[in-house]
Order: structure tokens, then C-alpha cells, then sequence
């Protein structure tokens, strides 16, 4: 064989990837034969039955299709402000969706993108340091690819995290460095415990080069405070790390006591040394939100303080890879500048996405509570994000009876959850966790109506599973 | 022309590497940038050091990088072009020894053009790099103010494989499909059947059937959506006459993120080899460095219309043994991009009986494979020609990448591609799924496209008469421009271009004249792109200087595509005639 596994880069074989992995294999496997899975691994809303938003699937219809803008019938199918919006779109690019646009995006979506950011922040952007992506995840891979030289190039990721970090570390032949957030303090971010990070990091020889936050966080649902946000750049400041903001839940906000903010926001409003110093790449995507559109591979980076020619860097690899799709990229253009009050489509939007955002509010209650109300589980709320993210308490005998059929414990307890109930989530294990502590993630985005159904089936297979391994082995943990 | 004998090419490296060191010294002098550069490649590979240091001025971190002093390798911040991945800078490397062969770069920036500006996928969209589409681009905006600024009026862009942006319009039928699945309320309109096909309508039905919950919005699988992978895979099947299974099929942002893909698996460092044709398209190139690996080239035969001959592979295998290099593939781009040679078939089969005997896995750049104008010549996949001569899956590993940017359909911006991975073990296409999976999925409207491509309307279709007028019409003018363009270089002094039997390109070799060549060192530039510069200040055609492709060396060549429209074409003869004419009559020797 011209390539055995023997031969493959040694990167790629150590590589994990949680969200694809064991559990979702099987979930396929049962789907396939014939038994109904409810997937909840991924953050994939649209599967799992939100409708897209209906103002920028007109307008992307009509750019798939411009022949229909010259169609006198047009008026019929289609209200005047999407086409209006559509003649827009096309009128920025040099061929319509099927010419490579810039490397970097569509300048005039980057500007609509610029505009947004500055609306939001309250500080200027500029749109030559925005980069639109194929999703977020490939603006991580680029700037990942761009920090790390080898091994000894550490990247400090909160645990738990989105295994998109960990497993692009991996292929990329860097180190991960951890820190653990709190999960006693809602999954709070301790500056204290940061610096022993980066001090044990050190003194293994490993170079901690940038950090990462996910603000709401992946899988942990937690949003950053303005205060903790302040202490995080100022330690980026004196530690000389470059910021990864992963802020592409910054629309799923369940609470109204912490708002989103966002770490340029928070780095622009300390001013002077840290506004004009600290590195900051800020990432976003049409994948989340009231949005869902994950299959359209849509979202942006922001680059604040990073040198010009770091910037031409980063902009020569992306153009490798010619241009990010440009449908996606009018989409981004979309969903930074929705409809206003007074466009036709305005209240059908407003209502969608409300409704949409109001529901996901309810369901990370459902959830919550359902989970907090099971045996030995432990949930935060969700104040954020799309995940729940409840700590299973698991008895000797479940942990034994895992061993014994050589499998990590939460792997084993989800399994079996898969089997009896068909919910299929992803084991804490796949995105980091304190030893001896066992998580699993769940999304919150089964349908509204179908959560009560679903929480009641986890707490009777939960609660049968810690009786059945609490009474074999006579005691319980707790 | 004659293929050049060894010892020829070695005189004329001597010659031209001599050249050289005298220009590298003079424009080192001239310009920082180089002595960034050489310190990029001295740097020690990591500095723990940067962390205790100082942080420096912030109106340091805003000065020009003309500015920019070699000290600036001390600086402390996270991330400056000193700290970043070296592999970055390996591309620069790279150039660096394309700044040492050909000597006569005047920027480095120039040169990062050439190797990367100078694809077709930078042109116009590189311009801060390519120095070309940079002066282009210019004009461009001083024609816009004053029309009588140049003797032409408009500038042609026959540098990138971009046919929309140069006016060709997409097949209406994938289109449609693609519309009605983008705003799938419209199936419920009866409007809707006043203005789309009746069988893009059945289509748009049958692919949301296929898609779970039809939820266009959201990821795949990691390999694609199921049912599409099938409509592909019975259209490699209808296109080969052996069969294809879905599970080999990766769909990929178009055809590059598969080439990535494999270039990870394949290259743990350096003493990884990949064989790759040159003349080449820079991808290969740039994905090799940015993975670290080492390109092993093998030269196409100009003389036999770019053959591709087994004794050159060969040869520059062993040589790269005889170095420590573990050769791991073979990329063949058929049809070529730059030089559109389509490749026999016996020639085909010795390229598979090579890799299987050499153990190497064969990375089948099939993206131009409808692109084929020439009644002799015929394009067969390289899994065609494996099972063919008996060979499955245990025989040869394959992979086969196929793009929707190219073709009749030319849809570059919706990057959609697939990968057909086919002779690998059970456990190494485990890993292909993993390394996809870290992306999620491609994005939807390109994976339902490539279906398209690959089972387009069929004969009683609604569609199918007006979808075989627009692709025949596009592709019998695309050979129409390839012909009247190849004749019309072949009658100039100096200059022989192969036919473009296929892909979108001419890739004509000039013979320089001993002065232009002078004049070009004068001017501190590649001979090549001295003759391209010239071209495009007189007349506003815009081609992509050789080097960009890497070429026998002491040859010189430019690449055209064959993609403006055709009523624009003998405008283009006429200038470039003219053009040149007037360019030998100053330098003839």
C-alpha cells in the first residue's frame, strides 16, 4: 500500500474530534436502522427543525438566479426590499456567486461587516482588517496555523472546550495548554488559575503564544462579565498573548443580567497601553444565532493590533485557498445588516427571529431544570450559547462496570443513554474535564414542544441507571 | 522546439545563478526586505526569550514595513511576521530560491507574486502582491477618469480561471435548482412554475428528499450529504464504466481543501516528497510548503507538447531517494493548468504502473475533465484507467479531485469539489473522515452543485435542450478562443505554443532576445515578466509571467487564458501582434 496507517502524519493520527466521533457513529448506525435518533450533538439548529429566516433566502434565492430579477413576474414571489437587497448583493461582486471573489471577501461586505462591529462596539473598524471565512472554523485553523511553529508553541484553551481548538492544535503540531474554568462558579474564568497555566507551561520549555475564550461558552454556556473581560486582556497584556475571541454565540444571550460584550469593546474601553497594544482576532459566524445557517459555511475574523505585514501573512495563505464561498459571504452581509423598521420585510424578520430567540430562552430553562431535577446530575443554566452542559455524579459500580467494558466512563454512560432513549449527546470526556468529574453536552435545540418528552425520558433512564449501579455495588459516591 | 539536452540546462544555470549573486547583493543592499528575509531563514526556530522582553512602542508596530529594520526580529509581540509559523516563511524560502535561480527579482514582493500572486486564483483578488495586476489595476482606475490615458480602453484580465468574472454566464438549470433550494418556500408557490423549469423544480424536490429534515441550513455529514454523494458517484460510474462507491466520495470546498487534506495526511517533514509536473499550478507548491514537505519536480516535455515521459519521473525519483527524501506521491494535472495538455492513455497507464510499482499514491487533478477541445484527444479519469488494466483496490491508491469552478459550468465562487479516495485501508480513510470532520461539512449550495455537474438534465428533460445549447455553446467557443489565440501567438517571431488541448490555458514559451533579456536584468526583473509588463502598459492585457509556474530554466514563458469573451478576442490578436512586433523591432538582436 502506497500509504499505510503506519506512514500517515503522526499529527493527524493524534488528533481527537469529539463532536464526530464514537457516540455520533453509533447514533448513525442506529438512525440507519431504523430507530429515532435525536441528535443533540452538534449545534446544527436547522436539523433539528428551525426554519431558516425568510428574508435572506429570498435575497440568495435571487442571487442564485438573477435571471429572475429581469422576470416581470418577479413581484410575484418575491417582496421588493429582497430584491432590492439582491440587485445590492450582486452589484458588489465581479460575476455574481460564481466568480472568486477577493481572498479576503467581498470588500463591500467586509465594509457592511466593519459598520456592524462599530454600531455594536461603539469604536471604529476597519473593514481591511475583516477576513470572511467558510464558517469560523476555518478562520481558527488560519490564524492557528499562523501562531503555531511546533511543538513547543503552546495555545492556552479553556477546559472544557469546543474540540475544534484541541484538534486543530493537534494537526497543527502545537501544544495545548489548559485552563480550567469553575465549574462551582458557573463555569467562571479565575485569572489566578491562568497564570499557574502559563507558569507550569513555561517551565516545561513550552512558549505560550496566544489564548483562547469562548464568550458564551462551548459546551459550558457561561457569559464573560465586563470585569472578567478586563482581566483576561490585561493579563493577555503582561503575559504578551495574542486574544482569540470565539464570540459566535454572541446573539444567544438567555439571561438579561450579563449582555453580551465583546472583547474589543472591552479592550478599546481600557484605553491606552492595552487599546493600542493588545492582539486581538475576534471571531463570527452565520452558523449560530437566530440565524442556524451552518450549511451555508459563513463567518468572519477581525484583526485588531496585529502588524500589517502579519496581516499580508495571513491574507497570502487564505489566498490559496481562492475565496470563501460567496453566497455564504452574502450572507454574512445579511445578517450584519438585517432589515430596518419601515422595510417591508421588517416585521416578518423581527417576528422570526424573536420568536426563534425567545424559544431557545425557554428551552435552556426546560433543559436546566430537567436535568437538575435527575439523580445525580448537576446542571449551570445556560446563560448563553446552545449547550447544556450537566455533570454526571456516576457511582463505583457504573465506573466499573465502564472499565470493564473498556470504555472512559462517560462514554459508557452516554451509550447507554443513546440505546435506551435515542438522544444522542456528546461525552464531557471530548471536550475536556477535571479527572474523576464526568460531563455530557447536550444542545438545546430540539423542538420547543418535543423537550418536555425528551427531559422526561433522560431523567427515567438516568434515574434507573444510578439505581441500577448505586444498588449492585451497595453504596453511592455522593 | 528541441527538448534541451542536460548539459545545456546546466550552463545556463551556471550562467544564470552567476547573474544572479551579483543582483541579490546589489538589491540586498537596496532593499530590507531581503535582510528580513535571509533572517527569516536563520532564526533560530523558537525563541522562549521573546516572552521576557520588553514590549515595544506601539508606533513601532505602525511603521512601514519599508521601515522596518532587521532588528525588528527581536520584537516581543505575540505574533510578528518573525514568530509566525516558519511555514509560512518556508514559502517565502521557497522563493528565496527562485530569487537564487532566476536572480533577477527586483522585490521580494514581486517574487511572492509570482509563486503565489501569479495563480489564477490571486489575480485580480492578490493585488497587493502581484505587481502586474497591481499596475492593472492602476490603469484600470486611470481609465476610468481619463479614457484617452492609454492607447487601449479597457483592461483584459487573461490571467485568472474565472470565466464569470469575464461575462460567462451560468448554466440556467443549475441555477434554478440552486434557487429554489435556497428558499424552499417557493415550491409551494404556484407562481413558481410560471418561472422555473418543471424538471429544476423535480430536482430541487428530489435533492431536499435527500437532505434529513431537507434543511438546507444545516452541516452534513462530514463527507457530504448522503444522496448527493450517490448522484455523484453514478456519474463517475456513467462517465467511467466501472463502478464508484458514495462512501469514497469527500466533498470538499472546492477542489483545494481535498488537496490539503491529502498534503497533511501524506507529509509528517521535510523528508516527505511529493512529485509534482512542472510547469505547475502553485497550488502544489504553496499547500507542500505551508505542510513542510519537499516538492520533487518532474519537467513536461515543451517539445511533445508536454509529454509527460516516465524516464523524467524516474529520474527525479531516484535523485530524490538519493537525497533521503521518501517519495509518498505523484500530482498530475490532466488536462494541464498552465500548459492544456490532455494525456494519451498508453501514457496514462504507464503513469499507474509507475505508482504502482513505486508505491506512490497518484493525486489525479481531474478538475478540467470536461475542458477538452481537440477531436484527437480524450479525457480519461485515472480510476478509468486503473480498473482497466485490472488494478482495484488493493493495487493503487488513488485519489481523484474534481471542482465545479472549472468546466462549462465555471462556478468558482461557490466552491464545491469532491475527492474520489479510492485504494486506501480501512483505518487510513478513518483518518480522512477525522481530519474533515475538524471543518464540520462543506457548504451545502456547492455540495448540491457538484451533484448537478455530475448528473445533469437528460434527454426528455424540460431542461435539457437549452442546458445542451448553453454547454455546448460555451465550450465549442471556449475552443474557438483557444485555437484563434494559439494561431495567432504561433505566427509571431519567436514565440511557440502548444495547442491548449484542453483546461482553460496557453502557456506560449518566447524566445527572448539576448538584449530584452539585458534589458530586463537592467530593469531588475525577470525576463518573463519584463516581456508582461511591457505587454500590459501597451496594450491592457494582463498574463501571468512563467515563472509563476516554475519552467525549465533559461526558458521563458507567460500564461494566457483562453477566457475573455469571444467578440473580444481579435482585439486581443490585434494588440498582441502589434505589441510584439513592436517590442522585437527594439530588441531584436
Amino acid at each position: 500500500m502506497a500509504l499505510d496507517y503506519d506512514a500517515l502524519n503522526e499529527n493527524v493520527k493524534k488528533c481527537q474530534y469529539a463532536v464526530r466521533g464514537e457516540l455520533y457513529l453509533r447514533a448513525s448506525e442506529l438512525q440507519k436502522e431504523g430507530k429515532k435518533i435525536i441528535f443533540t450533538n452538534v449545534g446544527n439548529p436547522h436539523a433539528l427543525g428551525q426554519k431558516p429566516l425568510t428574508f435572506p433566502r429570498q435575497v440568495v434565492a435571487l442571487c442564485q438566479a438573477p435571471f429572475l430579477l429581469d422576470d416581470p413576474n418577479v413581484g410575484m414571489l418575491f417582496p421588493a426590499d429582497a430584491i432590492a437587497r439582491a440587485k445590492h448583493y450582486l452589484s458588489l461582486t465581479s460575476g455574481g456567486l460564481g466568480a472568486y471573489s477577493d481572498s479576503r471577501g467581498l470588500p463591500g461586505v467586509r465594509k457592511e461587516v466593519a459598520e456592524f462591529i462599530e454600531r455594536r462596539d461603539g469604536y471604529p473598524s476597519d473593514p481591511e482588517l475583516i477576513f470572511l471565512t467558510d464558517g469560523a472554523s476555518k478562520g481558527v485553523m488560519q490564524i492557528l496555523n499562523c501562531v503555531i511553529r511546533g511543538e513547543r508553541d503552546g495555545i492556552l484553551v479553556p477546559v472544557p472546550q469546543y474540540p475544534l481548538y484541541s484538534a486543530t492544535i493537534s494537526l497543527l503540531g502545537g501544544s495545548l495548554v489548559p485552563y480550567y474554568l469553575d465549574e462551582s462558579e458557573n463555569w467562571g474564568l479565575d485569572v489566578n488559575n491562568l497564570r499557574q497555566s502559563v507558569a507550569q507551561a513555561r517551565s516545561q520549555g513550552i512558549s505560550v503564544r496566544a489564548m483562547v475564550i469562548i464568550n458564551p461558552g462551548n459546551p459550558t454556556g457561561q457569559c464573560l462579565s465586563e470585569a472578567n473581560l478586563r482581566e483576561i486582556l490585561r493579563f493577555c497584556y503582561n503575559e504578551k498573548l495574542v486574544l482569540l475571541g470565539d464570540e459566535v454565540y454572541q446573539q444567544n444571550i438567555y439571561q438579561d443580567e450579563r449582555p453580551f460584550i465583546s472583547a474589543k469593546k472591552v479592550l478599546m474601553d481600557m484605553g491606552s497601553p492595552f487599546s493600542k497594544e493588545v492582539q486581538l482576532v475576534s471571531f463570527h459566524t452565520v452558523s449560530k444565532g437566530y440565524w442556524g445557517e451552518c450549511g451555508q459555511r459563513g463567518g468572519y475574523f477581525e484583526m485588531t493590533n496585529i502588524p500589517p505585514r502579519v496581516v499580508e501573512e495571513i491574507y497570502k495563505v487564505a489566498s490559496i485557498a481562492l475565496s470563501p464561498n460567496v453566497s455564504a459571504q452574502i450572507f454574512m452581509g445579511l445578517m450584519v445588516s438585517p432589515p430596518k423598521p419601515g422595510d417591508i420585510s421588517y416585521d416578518q424578520f423581527a417576528r422570526e427571529s424573536k420568536g426563534i430567540l425567545e424559544s431557545l430562552r425557554r428551552r435552556a430553562k426546560i433543559m436546566t431544570d430537567g436535568f437538575n431535577s435527575c439523580k445525580n446530575v448537576v446542571c449551570n443554566f445556560t446563560e448563553g450559547a446552545m449547550y447544556s452542559f450537566p455533570q454526571i455524579r456516576l457511582p463505583p459500580g457504573a465506573l466499573q462496570a465502564a472499565k470493564q467494558a473498556g470504555k472512559v466512563p462517560d462514554v459508557f454512560y452516554c451509550l447507554k443513554l443513546l440505546e435506551a432513549t435515542g438522544i444522542s449527546t456528546v461525552p464531557g470526556s471530548g471536550f475536556g474535564q477535571k479527572e474523576g468529574v464526568f460531563h455530557l453536552r447536550t444542545t438545546i435545540l430540539p423542538a420547543e414542544e418535543e423537550m418536555p418528552e425528551i427531559m422526561d425520558s433522560f431523567k427515567k433512564f438516568n434515574d434507573e441507571f444510578m439505581t441500577q449501579y448505586e444498588n449492585n455495588f451497595g453504596y453511592s459516591r455522593m | 522546439m528541441r527538448r534541451y539536452s542536460i548539459k545545456l540546462i546546466t550552463q545556463m544555470r551556471r550562467f544564470v545563478i552567476g547573474q544572479a549573486k551579483n543582483l541579490i547583493d546589489q538589491t540586498r543592499r537596496q532593499h530590507h526586505h531581503h535582510k528580513n528575509l535571509r533572517l527569516l531563514s536563520l532564526l533560530p526556530p523558537f525563541s522562549a526569550a521573546s516572552d521576557s522582553t520588553t514590549l515595544v512602542s506601539s508606533s513601532r508596530l505602525l511603521s512601514s514595513s519599508s521601515e522596518m529594520s532587521a532588528s525588528d526580529s527581536s520584537s516581543s509581540l505575540p505574533v510578528t511576521l518573525d514568530s509566525i509559523n516558519p511555514k509560512y516563511a518556508r514559502l517565502k524560502i521557497m522563493i528565496h530560491d527562485l530569487v537564487k535561480r532566476r536572480a533577477s527579482f527586483r522585490f521580494f514582493a514581486i517574487v511572492i507574486f509570482v509563486v503565489l500572486g501569479g495563480s489564477q486564483v490571486l489575480k485580480c483578488e492578490y493585488a497587493v502582491r502581484g505587481e502586474i495586476v497591481n499596475i492593472a489595476q492602476r490603469l484600470q482606475e486611470e481609465l476610468k477618469t481619463n479614457k484617452d490615458a492609454y492607447p487601449f480602453d479597457e483592461i483584459i484580465y487573461c490571467n485568472i480561471g474565472n470565466p464569470q468574472s469575464l461575462g460567462q454566464q451560468p448554466i440556467t438549470f443549475f441555477r434554478e435548482v440552486l434557487a429554489l433550494c435556497s428558499h424552499t418556500a417557493l415550491l409551494d408557490e404556484s407562481a413558481t412554475h410560471g418561472l422555473f423549469s418543471s424538471d429544476s423544480i423535480e430536482r430541487a424536490w428530489k435533492i431536499l428528499d435527500q437532505i434529513p429534515g431537507k434543511a438546507t441550513g444545516a452541516y452534513s455529514h462530514s463527507q457530504g450529504i448522503k444522496g448527493l454523494r450517490d448522484a455523484i458517484a453514478a456519474g463517475i460510474e456513467a462517465r467511467d464504466g466501472y463502478p464508484a462507491d458514495p462512501n469514497d466520495i469527500f466533498m470538499t470546498d472546492g477542489a483545494s481543501p481535498g488537496v490539503h487534506m491529502m498534503m497533511q495526511l501524506l507529509i509528517s517533514s521535510e523528508k516527505d516528497g511529493i512529485l509534482c509536473p512542472i510547469p505547475q499550478y502553485p497550488l502544489y507548491s504553496a499547500s507542500i510548503a505551508l505542510h513542510g514537505g519537499t516538492l520533487v519536480p518532474y519537467y513536461l516535455d515543451e517539445a511533445s507538447g508536454w509529454g509527460l515521459e516516465i524516464s523524467e519521473l524516474k529520474k527525479q525519483l531516484e535523485e530524490a531517494r538519493s537525497k533521503g527524501i521518501t517519495v509518498r506521491a505523484l500530482a498530475v494535472i490532466n488536462p494541464g493548468n498552465p500548459t492544456g495538455q490532455v494525456l494519451a492513455e498508453e501514457n496514462q497507464r504507464d503513469i499507474v504502473e509507475f505508482c504502482k510499482k513505486e508505491g506512490l499514491v497518484l493525486l489525479a487533478d481531474e478538475v478540467y475533465q470536461e475542458n477538452v477541445y481537440v477531436p484527437d484527444k480524450k479525457f480519461y479519469s485515472f480510476k478509468k484507467i486503473a480498473r482497466s488494466m485490472g488494478y482495484g483496490e488493493k493495487d493503487v491508491s488513488l485519489v481523484s479531485f474534481q471542482s465545479i469552478s472549472k468546466g462549462y459550468y465555471g462556478e468558482c465562487g461557490k466552491r464545491g469539489g469532491y475527492m474520489e479516495v479510492t485504494g486506501f485501508t480501512s483505518d487510513v480513510r478513518e483518518q480522512i473522515y477525522k481530519v474533515a470532520s475538524v471543518n464540520l461539512c462543506s457548504n451545502i449550495s456547492g455540495q448540491i452543485l457538484a451533484s448537478l455537474v455530475m448528473s445533469p438534465p437528460k434527454p426528455g428533460d424540460d431542461s435539457y435542450d437549452s442546458y445542451i445549447a448553453e454547454k455546448e455553446g460555451i465550450l465549442s467557443s471556449l475552443a474557438k478562443r483557444a485555437k484563434t489565440l494559439e494561431e495567432a501567438l504561433n505566427k509571431l517571431e519567436g514565440i511557440t505554443c502548444n495547442r491548449a488541448e484542453g483546461a482553460m490555458y496557453l502557456f506560449p514559451c518566447i524566445n527572448l532576445p539576448k538584449k530584452a533579456i539585458a534589458a530586463a536584468e537592467d530593469a531588475k526583473t525577470a525576463p518573463d515578466a519584463f516581456y508582461c509588463k511591457r505587454l500590459l502598459n501597451a496594450t491592457g492585457i494582463v498574463v501571468v509571467p512563467g515563472s509563476g509556474f516554475r519552467q525549465v530554466p533559461g526558458t521563458w514563458h507567460f500564461r494566457c487564458t483562453i477566457l475573455p469573451q469571444e467578440d473580444k478576442i481579435p482585439a486581443i490578436v490585434n494588440r498582441l501582434t502589434e505589441f510584439h512586433k513592436s517590442f522585437m523591432d527594439e530588441f531584436r538582436d
